[in-house]
């Protein structure tokens, strides 16, 4: 996704000189493509992100689009208050670009994994916040939220080879989008996961299960009317996020089922406790976590019965 | 900036509207705000060049002790940009005048209230001006304890690392923060050669020495080179004697003794 989003990100800046492009020293083999073309409009400002925000909220105010780049937790958590009184207060365009969403830094360890990134910010109501599912969905995000006059977070993997099946880019802020549909019961995820929830559906299909799949990009403003529309048609509910079980994809829908009295159960697939130490790749996570699909078809035909 | 020119903005009218004000609304960081009365007047009474609040080629200022707004609130009434009618709703229930700035306030170019967040910001507004290739420049008003902070010191090394001349940060030396003297909390010293290894064109002054002040701020050379920094020696609590140099004033509110006192010390100064 962030090689797309850079790519995209290069194309805009062409026609738009507003767009600068700021790094707390990370991104390599990523942000090149605006570093090489855009020389005086990219700024590795070191390893100095509350700096990096600060910069960022400075540069808005007098008119530029600044885009800062960053690993998930040093680009929300670190900064997080500056995030808050800055562009989220002042209602200043800054876009804040965390990649590595839930485990994509696997042996990197629990310092670099993001599980409460979108919890953390999507309760500041100020803030557009956007995790796309695959590369596709990440460009048309990309095309239709960089000009907003507020903050936006966008939520990236590292994947650019994987798409999601049906989802062909599709993007709308404050919507949710359609992978198939099904009868028995639903499933919706949000990020980079969500080609885990895919193959879960096939395999739940061949076992005669219809299962209806959606995407949650946009978790900020939040798809209220399309979730409680396609609620009231399921009476079981699975959530899937590479999130803590708090604050993300699965609190949202808790929070639309709650308030509108809906008559369906939610199962929440997240990851259940803190990092213990015990390290390993990206799928090795997902599994200890219960989120491969595998585990999410065994849980899925479990809570049929 | 006219150096021959007297200042537009008396700091004793500052003064006068701290203690008036901080009476009034029943609040505290009076010493804060006096301490930087002297500064302010300098700053919006002959350097700032703003033809408006809402010229978007204005120089810019960030309070970044946002705790001393009062003193700022009391320069932007001077100068007609704040209603006699407003300015005594500060700290009132729906006012736009809290105890520290908000951006909504007309003149307010960034909110503050939270330490070490000012002299990032300001160092992005500095950069931007670099970029649109603009003249305007950036003044920064940080407080002593605020050097506490580790954000202020990677705003630093930016700054002098980009050679952003139109950036000038004030130190308001008064030694005292919340708790404590500086100097027995968390010691600054030597602030001086702090602030020179990394980089930046440091000036030490007196901190209510207005004119000497301004002197300095217009001989620095905006254009090309470092980053300033006026390292600016000031009394906390200056202007009224049983408040100066006392910790207790950083929150306490006055009671109508003191008040008179206060009032009756910065009338005859």
């Amino acid at each position: 996704m962030r090689g797309t989003f850079i790519k995209t990100l290069v194309e805009i800046a062409e026609y738009d000189p507003r767009i600068l492009l700021l790094t707390g020293d990370l991104g390599y083999m990523a942000v090149e493509p605006f570093a090489e073309k855009f020389k005086q409009r990219f700024f590795n400002v070191g390893v100095a992100e509350q700096n990096l925000i600060g910069l960022a909220t400075g540069l808005a105010e007098s008119g530029f689009i600044p885009f800062v780049y960053s690993i998930v937790p040093f680009a929300v958590l670190r900064p997080y208050e500056f995030i808050r009184n800055g562009p989220i207060l002042q209602q200043l365009p800054i876009r804040i670009v965390g990649t590595g969403g839930g485990f994509e830094y696997g042996v990197n360890g629990a310092s670099h994994y993001g599980l409460e990134d979108v919890g953390v910010l999507r309760i500041q109501p100020g803030i557009t916040v956007i995790a796309p599912a695959d590369y596709e969905q990440a460009r048309t995000s990309l095309l239709v939220s960089w000009n907003l006059p507020g903050p936006v977070y966008y939520r990236l993997g590292k994947d650019d080879q994987t798409i999601v099946p049906g989802l062909s880019g599709q993007f709308e802020i404050g919507r949710v989008q359609h992978i198939s549909n099904g009868t028995d019961l639903l499933m919706i995820t949000m990020g980079s996961i969500t080609s885990e929830a895919v193959k879960a559906v096939e395999a739940l299909a061949k076992q005669g299960v219809s299962c209806a799949l959606i995407v949650v990009a946009s978790m900020n403003p939040a798809p209220n009317t399309d979730l409680i529309k396609v609620l009231s048609s399921f009476r079981i509910v699975l959530t899937v996020e590479a999130h803590y079980f708090v604050g993300g994809l699965g609190s949202l829908v808790s929070e639309v089922i709650a308030e509108n009295s809906l008559p369906c159960r939610l199962v929440r697939c997240a990851v259940k406790t803190t990092p213990t130490g015990i390290t390993g790749s990206q799928d090795y996570m997902l599994r200890l976590n219960s989120l491969k699909s595998e585990q999410l078809t065994a849980i899925a035909l479990k809570e049929m019965q | 900036m006219n150096i021959a020119k007297p200042l537009t903005i008396n700091p004793f009218e500052i003064r006068r509207i701290i203690i008036e004000q901080s009476m009034r609304a029943h609040v505290g960081h009076i010493g804060s705000a006096l301490s930087i009365a002297d500064i302010i007047a300098v700053l919006y009474g002959s350097v700032l060049q703003i033809p408006n609040p809402d010229n978007p080629d204005r120089d810019r200022f960030i309070l970044s002790k946002g705790h001393a707004a009062l003193a700022l609130y009391a320069a932007l009434f001077l100068k007609g940009w704040l209603s006699e009618a407003e300015l005594n709703t500060y700290c009132a229930d729906g006012s736009l005048l809290g105890v520290h700035p908000e951006c909504a306030l007309k003149g307010i170019d960034f909110c503050s209230g939270s330490l070490g967040q000012g002299l990032p910001i300001g160092t992005g507004a500095a950069l931007a001006a670099k970029l649109q290739r603009s003249l305007r420049r950036v003044y920064v008003l940080v407080s002593d304890a605020e050097c506490n902070e580790g954000s202020l010191w990677e705003a630093v090394m930016f700054a002098a690392h980009h050679r952003l001349s139109n950036l000038v940060t004030v130190v308001d030396l008064n030694g005292q923060q919340a708790l404590g003297y500086t100097n027995q909390v968390l010691d600054l010293s030597p602030l001086v050669q702090r602030w020179q290894a990394f980089g930046w064109d440091v000036h030490e002054v007196d901190g209510h020495n207005v004119e000497e002040m301004k002197k300095m701020i217009t001989d620095l050379d905006t254009l090309s080179g470092l980053p300033h920094v006026l390292i600016a020696r000031t009394v906390f609590g200056k202007g009224v004697s049983y408040m100066e140099n006392q910790i207790k004033w950083h929150y306490w509110p006055m009671s109508e003794d003191e008040y008179r006192q206060a009032i009756e010390e910065i009338n005859m100064a």
